[in-house]
């Protein structure tokens, strides 16, 4: 080996704890890099994957009952390749050994030539047989959440019947990678199963015998999706068509979407911060090395090396810093994609993974990890080859210090010494204090982002189960139903007070802007269900006119007061012009209201209501349940209270894994960034230092004025880490927003001092490890030295 | 008979490197008298550093005893000898070891805040003659002006005992010179027992006392009956 790279292995392994403060940053942006681009790799392609072999459909549309005969009209629209029209109907389960009841969506395989579209990925069994009512395929989740194999049993009542099903199948389809039952903030497999089941069956229970209430359609690459719903919507208008709509709006594709758009903005925010960390730590690094080994390069230079051979030499240093930070960082990725992958078996039910094990990440997490740090490395190596030899021989021009002001101000009580010091010191080398922090405050700023998750969440649930939505379950007809159903409810027992409501699908339009979604009519008198001003108020809803949420004043660019077209896309398929009442708080879907009356004339088809949502007496729950299981005219009930349990537990376990990975990553931060700085501080000051322990100072009075300098910077970081917090914050809470949910954004006082806390004491246990050095400085040895 | 500040009896220090035993003290007795200025003379390696660190508190002896004021100070731990130090003992080194980010006013500033009856800063400059200087940074002041710095950093505290460990060794004759004068100063009109370790021979024509050293022992006790002033002498 040559001498120079003897020497680079022995400063590696002197210098070892401060090349592995530097490498885990390096590390931690390699890491959030492979982590976020693997998992984003990973499921687009194996939802890509998934959705081809299984020919997932582009547009879906809902009917209420439509001749099978329109499948060659709906197959002859330019751009379509194959339409797929079946049977979808919603039916309440019954589980042995589980109280709560489920509902299942029903819905018709073909009995010939196979699922055109949306095809089943069969784990076990087999499909069931054409035209026996007893067979159903049921989905693997639901299979899992109940243990039910190829032959268990499970009750339904379909069509008003209680009917025994047979399990023949186990299934999954590329329709419910995401299984959200109706009126489900969370999946819970528990209480959302699919039922695929022969169509002669199905439509003979459901008296769609040659007819259809639900359609599929695949289409051409390059077909224009806009115009192929509009001839969709056009053909199936007369038979109750209530809009069709592309995959943007298909439940499961949605949530996979926003999952993606996620795991975008983790890609692009977070390896930049830990990349320019890094850059910094191996610049103030180096240069202080360079520094030390000043007379040492300028003696190399007079023997005869290359000025380029000494440069590449601390090259190879920093290279080595940075090759070991790519390895760490590329293991723990890998490592935490797994953990996050299987964080996304839980929610997405796939057939099968597709690993991106895509050597393009790590190439590129190598890449840019080399040139930051080469590029943190840059100043100094030209400076090496810059550096005459006889001018290296010398120790360097003492570094000049300014007064902050010519004769101390009145106002300005006298500071200590050794604050000036760390004053003057701050201010001597501004890009490194500015840089340290920077560093800290970006640790801070991770802090909060991680925390703000929790002030979010509670405030949704807070609003939306405590103050918007406060019923206990909700039951859904499937077909508007007469008024007098309130009462049958009002029967069931425990039941303490009931509140009807009507679903309309509905075409908002203004202007150029238009969007499919439902309006929901609410009595006048109403508890449970609450409408909320931006203040959160409870407001009444007025005599005509409808109250929107933010999203949908977002989406068609409404406010407070203007005009909106609303055209029913179902029965009469009326046209209105509304005024906008009120634009109100929701955060989750597209909220449009309006007072149950009103939407009953708008519609134009006399009373019906679409469900009602009550409150019941929890300790009458299990007559309740099991009175709810044996009522006909129930095809779904949502059980908030239960959601709500799920919907926190869920979340919980997600935010717990994001905090944990956010805490270590700020750690880093700020060990890496702390403890860098105290070391090179601690070699510039050694002689300082001693010389004030030689007059007198304590060790705590010595290990102070070092510190002090970095107390200083910390406290001075925090605000801003606040700020950078704040701004992460939003920006991830932009990421989030989708038509599915909108997060709010809000930051408690806690969360900005527990983020502060965590700072702090990550900075101070990092300076206690340096103190300990200053401890043991050897006064006489440091002394005696020239500087 | 004067009275003693510093009385050592069969003072050792053994510096253990592996398997290698350097004795840099081995038995060494003395006593200095307060107010006296004293030269510890000796080649390098002889011993007088180590003895003027046992002496100033910054290092542990072996065996042996060292009083001051007949406190033995060879018991104290680290938190008693810093003590001490804060209390008694001003250091003036050869490499002046000012705080660059401080001025000279500032440099003295830092012992008179700690030390419990200081002269002012500006008391201390004054002494050493750099009173006009006082706003300067150690970058802007000549190597002799820095050592003079060091000197009333020293001396501000108005300690018992001023140990110097070659102080002129980094200046040249006539720097040197206004070093040492400002020493013998002290010395004279303050009272402070003054202790300094030269390799300059010439130096020792204005002690009271000179002691040499060799092998770690104390080879010799000199009581001067005449004394040169500063400016008399030259190298």
């Amino acid at each position: 080996m040559r001498s120079l790279d003897k020497k680079l292995v022995r400063d590696f392994r002197r210098m070892w704890a401060q090349v592995l403060a530097i490498a885990l940053v390096l590390a931690s942006g390699v890491a959030t890099l492979v982590l976020a681009l693997g998992a984003l790799r990973s499921l687009e392609e194996t939802r890509a994957t998934y959705y081809e072999r299984y020919r997932f459909a582009d547009v879906f549309a809902a009917v209420t009952r439509a001749p099978i005969s329109l499948a060659d009209k709906l197959e002859a629209i330019p751009g379509v390749i194959a339409a797929d029209t079946r049977i979808r109907k919603l039916a309440l389960l019954d589980i042995e050994g589980f109280a709560l009841p489920a509902t299942g969506l029903f819905i018709s395989l073909p009995d010939q030539g196979g699922e055109k579209l949306n095809r089943l990925y069969l784990r076990l069994g087999r499909l069931a047989e054409p035209g026996r009512v007893d067979e159903v395929v049921i989905n693997e989740a639901f299979s899992k959440a109940h243990g039910l194999l190829p032959g268990a049993k499970v009750k339904a009542i379909l069509n008003g019947r209680m009917r025994t099903l047979t399990v023949v199948g186990i299934a999954l389809s590329p329709e419910f990678i995401y299984a959200l039952g109706p009126g489900d903030l969370m999946p819970d497999d528990r209480r959302f199963g699919v039922f695929w089941m022969s169509r002669q069956a199905l439509g003979s229970l459901f008296d769609l015998d040659g007819a259809f209430n639900s359609l599929t359609l695949k289409l051409l690459p390059g077909a224009d999706e806009a115009t192929v719903i509009d001839r969709v919507d056009r053909l199936l208008e007369r038979y109750g068509g209530s809009g069709a709509t592309g995959r943007r709006d298909q439940t499961s594709h949605a949530f996979l979407d926003a999952e993606l758009k996620q795991l975008t903005a983790l890609a692009r925010v977070m390896p930049p911060i830990f990349l320019l960390v890094t850059a910094f730590l191996i610049n103030i690094t180096l240069s202080r090395l360079v520094a030390l080994e000043r007379e040492q390069i300028g003696l190399l230079k007079a023997v005869g090396y290359h000025p380029s051979t000494i440069a590449l030499h601390y090259v190879k240093f920093v290279l080595a810093i940075a090759f070991s930070g790519i390895a760490i960082g590329a293991l723990a990725g890998a490592q935490m994609g797994h953990g996050l992958t299987r964080l996304y078996g839980d929610f997405f039910h796939f057939p099968f993974l597709i690993f991106a094990r895509d050597p393009t990440i790590y190439i590129l997490a190598a890449a840019v990890s080399t040139v930051a740090a080469v590029a943190g490395a840059l100043h100094t190596v030209l400076e090496v080859l810059k550096l005459p030899p006889a001018v290296a021989m010398h120790p360097p021009a003492p570094p000049r210090y300014r007064k902050f002001f010519h004769s101390r101000p009145r106002w300005l009580p006298p500071l200590p010494q050794t604050a000036t010091m760390a004053l003057r010191n701050m201010v001597r080398w501004p890009l490194r204090s500015g840089f340290t922090l920077l560093g800290i405050a970006l640790a801070c700023g991770l802090m909060v982002t991680a925390l703000l998750s929790f002030d979010s969440v509670d405030l949704m649930v807070d609003v939306a189960f405590n103050r918007m939505d406060r019923q206990h379950a909700t039951i859904d007809f499937g077909e508007p139903n007469h008024t007098r159903a309130v009462r049958a409810v009002a029967g069931l027992p425990g039941v303490m007070r009931t509140e009807p409501y009507r679903a309309a699908p509905v075409r908002l339009v203004n202007g150029a802007r238009s969007r499919q979604l439902s309006i929901v009519g609410l009595g006048e008198a109403r508890d449970l269900s609450r409408v909320l001003d931006q203040d959160f108020r409870p407001v009444p809803l007025p005599e005509t006119g409808i109250a929107i949420s933010e999203r949908v004043a977002e989406i068609l660019d409404l406010k407070r007061g203007d005009m909106v077209t609303v055209e029913a896309t179902t029965g009469k398929r009326r046209v209105a012009k509304v005024p906008v009442t009120e634009v109100i708080k929701s955060y989750f879907g597209l909220g449009v209201f309006m007072r149950l009356s009103a939407l009953d004339d708008l519609l134009d088809d006399g009373a019906r209501i679409s469900g009602v949502r009550f409150a019941y007496d929890t300790a009458q729950e299990a007559a309740l349940f099991k009175a709810v299981k044996a009522t006909p005219a129930i095809s779904a009930i949502a059980l908030n209270r239960v959601s709500l349990v799920k919907f926190r537990e869920t979340l919980a376990q997600n935010i717990d894994y994001m905090v944990t990975i956010y805490t270590t990553l700020a750690i880093i931060i700020t060990f890496g960034v702390v403890y860098n700085s105290a070391r090179i501080q601690l070699s510039e000051r050694a002689r300082e230092l001693a010389s004030l322990r030689v007059l007198g100072f304590t060790r705590g009075e010595v290990s102070w004025v070092l510190l002090s300098e970095l107390a200083i910077i910390t406290t001075a970081a925090i605000p801003l880490g606040w700020l950078f917090g704040y701004g992460f914050g939003w920006l991830l809470i932009q990421s989030f927003s989708s038509d599915l949910y909108r997060v709010p954004f809000v930051i408690d006082q806690a969360t900005y001092a527990i983020a502060a806390l965590i700072v702090i004491a990550a900075s101070a246990v990092s300076a206690l490890i340096v103190r300990r050095r200053v401890d043991h400085l050897d006064l006489v040895a440091v002394l005696k030295t020239r500087d | 008979m004067p009275v003693s500040v510093f009385e050592v009896e069969r003072l050792c220090k053994v510096y253990r490197s592996g398997a290698i035993e350097v004795r840099a003290l081995d038995g060494v007795d003395l006593k200095m008298a307060a107010g006296e200025l004293i030269v510890l003379l000796g080649p390098s390696g002889s011993g007088k550093s180590t003895l003027l660190n046992i002496l100033g508190g910054l290092d542990h002896a072996t065996s042996g005893t060292v009083r001051f004021r007949g406190q033995d100070i060879t018991r104290l731990d680290d938190r008693g000898l810093t003590e001490f130090r804060r209390a008694h003992i001003g250091f003036v080194f050869q490499f002046y070891n000012l705080v660059p980010s401080l001025t000279a006013r500032e440099n003295v500033a830092l012992v008179t805040e700690i030390a419990p009856e200081p002269m002012t800063p500006e008391e201390a400059l004054d002494w050493v003659g750099l009173s006009p200087r006082m706003d300067h940074f150690p970058a802007e002041l000549s190597g002799g002006e820095q050592q003079r710095v060091a000197i009333a950093r020293a001396i501000a505290k108005k300690p018992e005992v001023l140990l110097c460990d070659e102080p002129t060794g980094a200046l040249d004759s006539r720097t040197g010179v206004r070093v040492l004068e400002a020493l013998e100063r002290i010395n004279r009109e303050l009272g402070t027992t003054t202790v300094v370790i030269t390799h300059n021979a010439a130096i020792k024509e204005m002690a009271h006392t000179v002691i040499s050293f060799a092998d770690g022992r104390v080879s010799e006790v000199r009581h001067n009956t005449s004394r040169r002033a500063p400016s008399e002498i030259s190298w």
